[in-house]
């Protein structure tokens, strides 16, 4: 069914997944996707090499924090509660500083998504990136887009057997080194590889190497595009992320309708004749199965292929190139009606782009701010409740206080403990020598938390109210000018005063 | 099966069923729900083979692979105890004054004891150790037979007036009004003197004559000003903290019938290690005295 327009030959794809063919409770049509070669797809390449890099690298990246923290770069510390992001260190009690960057993560795919599309969806997400990683690999082992539907309806031979091994062992393998480079985020990549292969790994692991590889192999190898149309809610929310100054791949149909595959011998009869051959090269790239030609469609992840495509096509034919092209709605709409129309970079200057990245950089600055001034002492003070006061022999009122002080230096430190606006009072520790004292020296070790039991004893005559606020004043011992000083608020508890008769 | 029949909207076969003229459409189960289901009553039979299933008289089946539950949590028990098993073993053989030197130990002391305390100690002394009337409170530093690591030792293995143990502690105070001893009015007076020692509104008249019959039938136990004597397990009268209360008609009930608390000795029930631990927990609720040099 091949018949030749020029140079260019028709393919005879069909669009499995373009509206007129869905139906509902239909079985998949599998997908072939034909290799596209051209601008776009080179961009894809770089895309698929930097994200791929980034992923299976960045636990093995070191970084020096000094004796007592561990050297990964990038390290989600689960069993001692830590995150470690090169310079950063990230204790629980720290944790907005991720749902931050989750906030930045979602406005910057508004951003993103309002100017240049599903750009997310058709370059950088997992999915697409492994999908295609998978194709590479499927069109190394069973040939192109042609070679595949032939081999898909021959019958089962050894060839085919040995294909079909051969493609799933091969993607096997990826899925695996994809749940692998997984784990290595949350230990210590060089030991945790060792431990894995030697079998000596917490069963953790496995699971979730496991879990991933299965994931992995069953989405990119056999789901693929219905991962994108049916299982990922982002194609719905898109919709109200785009508007009519945002990049679509479009096809120009003011310019390619009405389509004829017998172009040349219209245009002689004088008929008029659009600059689309009908080729279907745009359908035979397109890994989710449409056809651009339909318009604007949800299952559209912009991959652009069909640009690539149709470009080489149009420079066959001699025509000019962008049939197909990256166009906003208001672009389109001026060229139907006649116009002339360019993309300019006023389209990117709107005022949703700028509230979009206003937000971004308010919660990227914020954060910053915090970062460079975030304390790394922390102190909290909790009252004994039960009970909550004692009276001593002497007469005297004691009350009992844990105190927990956070070192989140790496480096060991001392503090000075004292109570500040008792009158009178005076502190015993849990582990001293039992001996009253003004104030005392804590060692805490490096990134530790060390908590203490202080009791605080007032004579009877100076407590004045039945809840006399106070302070615990932690100040670390260091040169005046670095040291770190903490006050926290307190009460203490006395009972009440008994009238005199 | 010659009459199958065709819906004529769907063009799906009807299952021959019928109500009130509605038929039902043989749309048979998606497969993987089928094989879903299969799956499970294969694991179902599996199941019943591997664990206990079958309920019996007594029990049940025991299943091939002899799983139970309670043998799960004790294993879990003995690996948490093994797991600890270096650093009890130091508890065991230290000296108490050692141990609450050392921060690591002192720390699994103290949660030790504190976990031991919750079970065999609150009935009495409460959650927060903070007694109750006739039971000490063991935050204070007011101790009736002593606070050093020892003597709470001592008090925990072979108990108060727990005449099991040969080496209990022993204070019987006579019952001066019941076994008349002493008169009605010298009790009262007394107890005049009693007030006056911790610092409470008191006649001066009934005190002073009550200050004589302190010394002729108290200062043995109590000490001539009231300050107790440990070696007895006296109590302390000379300051605010007190057993039972410290009003004057508890004053009067204690000395005409006193009242005898008792504390079982603990080394018949708790193990050594247990023991310590709790010594060092009541140690460290803030009253725990030092040894004298």
């Amino acid at each position: 069914m091949v018949e030749l327009i020029n140079t260019v030959e028709t393919i005879d794809a069909v669009p499995h997944n373009s509206a007129a063919r869905r139906v509902l409770y239909a079985a998949r049509v599998k997908i072939h996707p034909k290799r596209a070669s051209g601008y776009f797809r080179n961009l894809k390449w770089l895309v698929m090499a930097v994200t791929l890099g980034i992923y299976y690298l960045t636990p093995w990246l070191r970084w020096d924090r000094g004796a007592h923290a561990p050297d990964q770069a990038v390290l989600v510390d689960l069993a001692h509660r830590r995150f470690y992001f090169f310079f950063i260190e990230i204790w629980p009690q720290e944790f907005y500083y991720v749902a931050g960057l989750l906030i930045m993560a979602g406005i910057g795919l508004f951003l993103v998504t309002s100017t240049i599309g599903r750009a997310w969806c058709g370059y950088t997400c997992p999915q697409t990136v492994w999908t295609d990683l998978f194709l590479v690999v499927e069109r190394w082992i069973e040939g192109d887009r042609n070679a595949r539907i032939k081999l898909d309806a021959a019958p089962w031979s050894v060839g085919k057997a040995w294909k079909r091994l051969i493609k799933n062992i091969l993607w096997l393998l990826i899925a695996v080194a994809t749940g692998g480079a997984w784990i290595f985020y949350f230990a210590d990549a060089p030991t945790l590889a060792r431990q894995f292969v030697t079998f000596e790994a917490p069963a953790v692991a496995y699971f979730t190497v496991a879990v991933l590889t299965a994931t992995t192999f069953v989405l990119a190898g056999y789901l693929r595009e219905q991962v994108c149309t049916y299982m990922c809610p982002w194609p719905r929310i898109q919709a109200a992320m785009l508007d009519e100054d945002s990049l679509v791949v479009t096809y120009n149909d003011w310019r390619g309708e009405p389509r004829s595959r017998h172009r040349k011998k219209l245009q002689a009869a004088g008929e008029t004749a659009g600059d689309c051959v009908d080729c279907n090269a745009c359908v035979a790239v397109c890994p989710a199965g449409i056809d651009i030609r339909d318009g604007q469609q949800l299952e559209c992840i912009t991959c652009a292929l069909c640009i690539d495509a149709c470009d080489s096509v149009m420079e066959k034919v001699g025509l000019p190139k962008g049939l197909i092209s990256y166009s906003t709605l208001k672009t389109y709409d001026a060229h139907k009606a006649g116009g002339l129309a360019v993309i300019g970079w006023r389209a990117f200057l709107r005022p949703r782009t700028f509230v979009y990245s206003a937000i971004w950089l308010a919660v990227g600055l914020a954060m910053f701010y915090s970062l460079l001034h975030r304390e790394r002492l922390e102190v909290n003070v909790l009252n004994d409740r039960n009970p909550i006061y004692v009276r001593l022999s002497d007469g005297s009122i004691r009350n009992g206080f844990t105190v927990k002080i956070l070192n989140m230096e790496q480096r060991p430190r001392s503090f000075v403990v004292s109570a500040e606006g008792l009158p009178g009072s005076s502190m015993t520790m849990t582990g001293g020598d039992g001996a009253p004292l003004r104030e005392f020296t804590i060692e805490v070790e490096a990134d530790k938390l060390r908590a203490i039991k202080v009791y605080v004893a007032v004579p009877p005559l100076l407590l004045e109210g039945e809840q006399v606020p106070f302070e615990f004043k932690v100040v670390e011992q260091a040169s005046q000018t670095t040291a770190e000083t903490r006050s926290i608020p307190a009460i203490f508890h006395a009972p009440p005063k008994e009238t005199a008769p | 099966m010659a009459s199958r029949e065709k819906d004529e909207i769907s063009g799906i076969e009807t299952t021959g069923h019928e109500w009130d003229g509605i038929k039902e459409l043989n749309n048979p189960l998606p497969r993987w729900w089928l094989w879903t289901f299969y799956g499970c009553i294969a694991f179902a039979l599996g199941y019943m083979i591997a664990y206990p299933a079958w309920p019996l008289v007594s029990g049940a089946t025991p299943g091939l692979l002899g799983y139970s539950s309670r043998a799960e949590f004790v294993k879990e028990v003995d690996s948490a105890v093994s797991a600890q098993a270096a650093q009890r073993e130091m508890v065991k053989t230290l000296p108490l004054e050692e141990i609450r030197n050392n921060a690591d130990l002192l720390q699994f002391a103290v949660a030790g004891g504190r976990a031991a305390f919750r079970v065999n100690c609150i009935q009495c002394h409460g959650s927060g150790a903070a007694g109750g009337k006739g039971y000490p409170n063991l935050n204070d530093d007011d101790w009736l037979w002593g606070g050093t690591l020892e003597q709470i030792h001592t008090t925990l293995q072979h108990g108060i007036r727990f005449l099991a143990d040969p080496d209990t502690r022993q204070s019987p105070m006579p019952a001066f009004g019941a076994d008349e001893i002493l008169t009605p009015e010298q009790i009262n007076d007394v107890a005049e003197h009693v007030l006056s020692l911790s610092a409470q509104p008191f006649d001066a008249a009934a005190a002073s004559r009550g200050s004589t019959v302190f010394a002729e039938n108290c200062v043995a136990c109590h000490g001539a000003a009231g300050e107790g004597l440990r070696e007895f397990g006296g109590p302390r009268l000379s300051d605010p903290i007190a057993l039972y209360a410290a009003d004057k008609a508890a004053i009067v009930a204690q000395v005409t019938r006193p009242r005898h608390g008792v504390m079982p000795a603990w080394n018949t029930r708790l193990d050594e290690v247990t023991i310590k631990q709790l010594a060092i927990y009541v140690h460290s609720l803030g009253g725990g005295e030092m040894p004298v040099p």
